[in-house]
């Protein structure tokens, strides 16, 4: 028997559908007081631009060309699963998954750079900011690379099809959130 | 898949592959323009693009103009929340000072970091 989330419908779309723009809605939350937070400091503390010019622009470039390719195999896997492709979908989700490695590995070595400079989460207003967001989204990155793979397992059974769908919605406000953390922490200096 | 997703399965043939380039397109143009060193150039090209691109992958990747018109409204609904809370807290942490209130931290930090940065800069010209 399936899951009632996959089979009822409600607004319009499956309940399993509303329940992802619904996590997704909260993220908002989440992330916008983190981010409004930040923009209010950096207004108010001249100071920080100071701080903020030890953050390396060309990892975080490479990182958001990481997660928009990203994005991509994630919306080609929703594609496959909308013509039943499983196994095509499951391809696309593993490479999706690969992009969230890609973006884990640069942002180690980026953090750990930075940290045997010297800046560390207690060096200042700006770093707090920095490992704070960039550690909620990274936490948001793995979690759905986990989720990827177990979504994958299933899909290329061509089975329960419409998490594809799901997991995509979920990857692209990951990738969302980050198009707006790379201008705020790599780019206004 | 419930047959109403079925229904909504059915999304307009979008060239992906075209948005993607799109947008890294616009990642280079968000990555050069600042590098102008103007400050209107860099509010334009970092956070004015930041704003297309996120456009482009709400409406071409996320589909959101294709659901029901319910999930714009709360999504909408939650940033709605994001700039109250900004409004809110925004003039305590934009200034710091005001009408019976001084933010003496806050002061006194800006000030040392603000003293700092003249002495390095003067430091460096003297080099």
């Amino acid at each position: 028997m399936k899951p009632i989330a996959t089979t009822r419908t409600v607004i319009g779309m499956s309940t399993g559908k509303l329940a992802v723009w619904w996590v997704i809605a909260s993220e908002i939350v989440i992330f916008g007081g983190v981010l409004a937070s930040y923009i209010m400091h950096r207004i108010g503390h001249p100071e920080w631009a100071d701080q903020a010019a030890y953050t390396n622009t060309w990892a975080g470039a490479f990182n958001t060309l990481v997660l928009l390719t990203s994005s991509l195999s994630a919306v080609l896997a929703h594609q496959a699963a909308e013509r039943k492709e499983g196994k095509k979908a499951a391809r696309y989700l593993y490479l999706t998954c690969v992009g969230a490695a890609m973006f884990l590995v640069v942002k180690s070595i980026e953090w750990s750079t930075e940290i045997h400079h010297g800046f560390t989460l207690q060096s200042g207003g700006f770093w707090s900011f920095y490992y704070l967001a960039a550690g909620i989204h990274g936490v948001h990155v793995i979690a759905g690379a986990i989720l990827m793979i177990w979504i994958a397992q299933y899909a290329k059974k061509n089975e329960e099809l419409q998490r594809v769908e799901y997991i995509g919605l979920y990857w692209h406000f990951v990738d969302l959130v980050w198009i707006f953390l790379f201008p705020l922490l790599y780019i206004a200096k | 898949m419930s047959d109403h997703d079925h229904a909504h399965a059915e999304h307009p043939h979008t060239n992906y592959v075209g948005v993607w380039a799109v947008l890294v397109a616009l990642l280079v143009v968000s990555v050069v323009g600042p590098m102008l060193g103007h400050p209107v150039i860099t509010m334009i090209t970092a956070f004015g693009i930041a704003c297309v691109k996120a456009y482009l992958v709400v409406t071409k990747f996320m589909h959101v103009n294709l659901e029901p018109k319910l999930v714009t409204y709360f999504v909408a609904t939650c940033l709605g929340f994001m700039l109250l809370f900004f409004a809110g807290v925004g003039p305590d942490v934009l200034k710091h000072e005001g009408t019976n209130w001084n933010n003496v931290a806050a002061k006194a930090a800006t000030a040392r970091g603000m003293a700092e940065h003249e002495a390095a800069k003067a430091a460096g010209e003297h080099h």
